[in-house]
């Protein structure tokens, strides 16, 4: 329990960081932070597997990502815009719902009550491979399919701006 | 008890790579001599002549470090000071923690405890390698960028792509290991290769999937970014590419992520393909010859030779790259990227689809 707030806190504390920071590069590498936490706290939870995706995928991949376009580009630090005030305002409040949405929804019955054991195996390989390609086959090849469509649409605009 | 197994199992793998570093730097140095005949480093007599006797290797292996460390540290006046302080730091420590799941040896017996030489039992050992080598390239983008240096940049922009791209084969390649073997374990994988095949032959991985053996070894070869692949920090074009600003303990940092990646991929190519530990036909009680021929041996020798086997095999195969590294010349960029995405991918794929036919053929088509 002690390590869970102690993650917790570095979690939102990343996560904080990644959308105050003016600096896009250190806002990435906030991100990169919050995910390592992540993957932290699923290795406290034993899914060794879902831990070591998240840092392969997000952390290995998607943000390497984003820091070499924001590298490519140059981006500079980012200079406050006025008259964003309203939107600020309007996006605090949607913040704000959706804690309130969390805390109630977290009181439920059902959800709270989820402390009974896992089931034998439970985020292991075995288990995870088992329901990926029975129960969630359809979604999962659908999203692969997802992905097919966006690969394929980048090499067409690539084409089209070299012709 | 089991603490402290595990504390000095954990110092052993721990030691067992930063030796090899050192062993390679000196390696690299005379081996590159050997390679075009000259001498290669022969100056280097830490006590001024105090001592008797010259110590040998060891000195270049002090020497080189220590006059690092000794370098005057400068950060480029532009410079982002503390990315570019962090970038060695995040380029390393994801990489030192790889030989945690290798394992070293098969399992020591003493009295009454077994003791699995392998430091973390994770059961999904290989995830955490491609995790940490996909996070190693954090060094390359910020070293490159915090230097705000033109080279420096080339050479992470460079760096980053190359190592996405052949992560990707990479992955392919392993992943055709793992269907073989049926565990994401590497010690597991290991110890399937102590079997037979037909009696006679050990059943290594090299004659399960040659093709794999050969793209996990050069995409691990563009991964640690070394000739012939080393246009990120290509000394003709680029200075030094991403580590051009870098001086003394920081340059060396990221010169020991090179050597430590090298260590790496032989340590791959030794568990998946040659057996790991294994030394062919010797088992926990001594060796067991084709033809019913026994000889036995003492367990805590089975154990020394294995962990001296596993050692011999890594070294054989840090060389072998040390070796393609000073005899091949530098690839073009396209060439590069060709090569990555035009070749290695499609066969991986091609590799992964043919072995899952294969298994599921063995099995009788039934799931």
């Amino acid at each position: 329990m002690v390590l869970f707030w102690i993650l917790a806190v570095l979690t939102i504390a990343g996560a904080l960081t990644t959308v105050l920071h003016r600096n896009p590069v250190y806002s990435a590498l906030a991100l990169v932070f919050t995910l390592f936490q992540v993957a932290i706290i699923f290795l406290a939870l034993d899914a060794f597997l879902v831990a070591f995706l998240q840092v392969i995928v997000y952390a290995g991949a998607i943000v390497v990502l984003f820091l070499f376009v924001i590298m490519l580009l140059a981006v500079e630090p980012e200079e406050p815009l006025a008259g964003q005030l309203p939107l600020r305002i309007s996006a605090g409040i949607l913040c704000l719902l959706l804690v309130i949405e969390l805390a109630t929804l977290s009181t439920l019955p059902g959800i709270s009550n989820m402390a009974e054991p896992m089931p034998e195996g439970f985020g292991q390989t075995a288990a995870v491979a088992r329901q990926l390609f029975s129960a969630y086959m359809l979604p999962f090849e659908l999203t692969s399919v997802l992905l097919l469509v966006a690969v394929v649409g980048a090499v067409v605009m690539a084409r089209r701006k070299a012709s | 008890m089991e603490v402290i197994f595990t504390l000095v199992k954990v110092i052993v793998a721990f030691v067992i790579m930063l030796q090899m570093v050192l062993v390679l730097l000196w390696v690299e140095r005379k081996g590159s001599a050997l390679i075009q005949d000259r001498v290669g480093a022969n100056r280097a007599n830490i006590f001024g002549g105090l001592l008797p006797f010259n110590l040998g290797i060891v000195n270049t292996f002090m020497a080189d470090p220590l006059k690092g460390f000794h370098k005057e540290d400068i950060v480029p006046a532009d410079a982002d000071k503390f990315l570019h302080w962090l970038a060695p730091i995040v380029g390393i420590i994801p990489l030192f923690l790889t030989f945690a799941v290798v394992p070293f040896g098969d399992v020591l017996i003493l009295g009454d405890y077994t003791i699995n030489l392998q430091a973390a039992e994770t059961g999904v050992g290989i995830l955490l390698i491609l995790a940490m080598v996909s996070m190693g390239v954090y060094g390359v983008v910020l070293g490159g960028w915090a230097s705000n240096s033109r080279y420096s940049m080339l050479g992470g922009v460079r760096g980053t792509a190359q190592m996405i791209s052949y992560e990707v084969s990479m992955g392919l390649a392993i992943v055709a290991v793992v269907l073989t073997y049926g565990t994401l374990d590497m010690q597991e994988i290991a110890r399937a290769q102590g079997e037979l095949m037909w009696g006679v032959i050990p059943a290594w991985g090299v004659f399960y999937q040659p093709l794999a053996l050969v793209i996990l070894f050069i995409a691990g070869m563009a991964e640690s970014k070394r000739a012939p692949f080393d246009l990120p920090e290509a000394e003709s074009e680029l200075v030094a590419g991403f580590y051009t600003e870098y001086s003394g303990s920081k340059q060396l940092v990221f010169m020991m992520a090179d050597f430590v990646e090298i260590a790496i991929v032989a340590a791959l190519v030794t568990t998946f393909f040659f057996g790991g530990w294994q030394v062919p036909y010797l088992y926990q009680d001594g060796f067991q010859f084709p033809g019913g021929w026994q000889v036995y041996v003492p367990s805590l020798l089975v154990t020394l030779m294995q962990i001296v086997a596993f050692l011999l095999k890594l070294f054989f195969f840090c060389w072998v790259q040390i070796l393609v590294r000073w005899s091949l010349p530098r690839v073009r960029y396209d060439q590069l990227m060709d090569l990555g995405w035009k070749r290695l991918l499609p066969l991986g794929l091609a590799n992964v689809v043919i072995t899952a036919i294969l298994i599921l053929a063995l099995q009788g088509f039934t799931v």
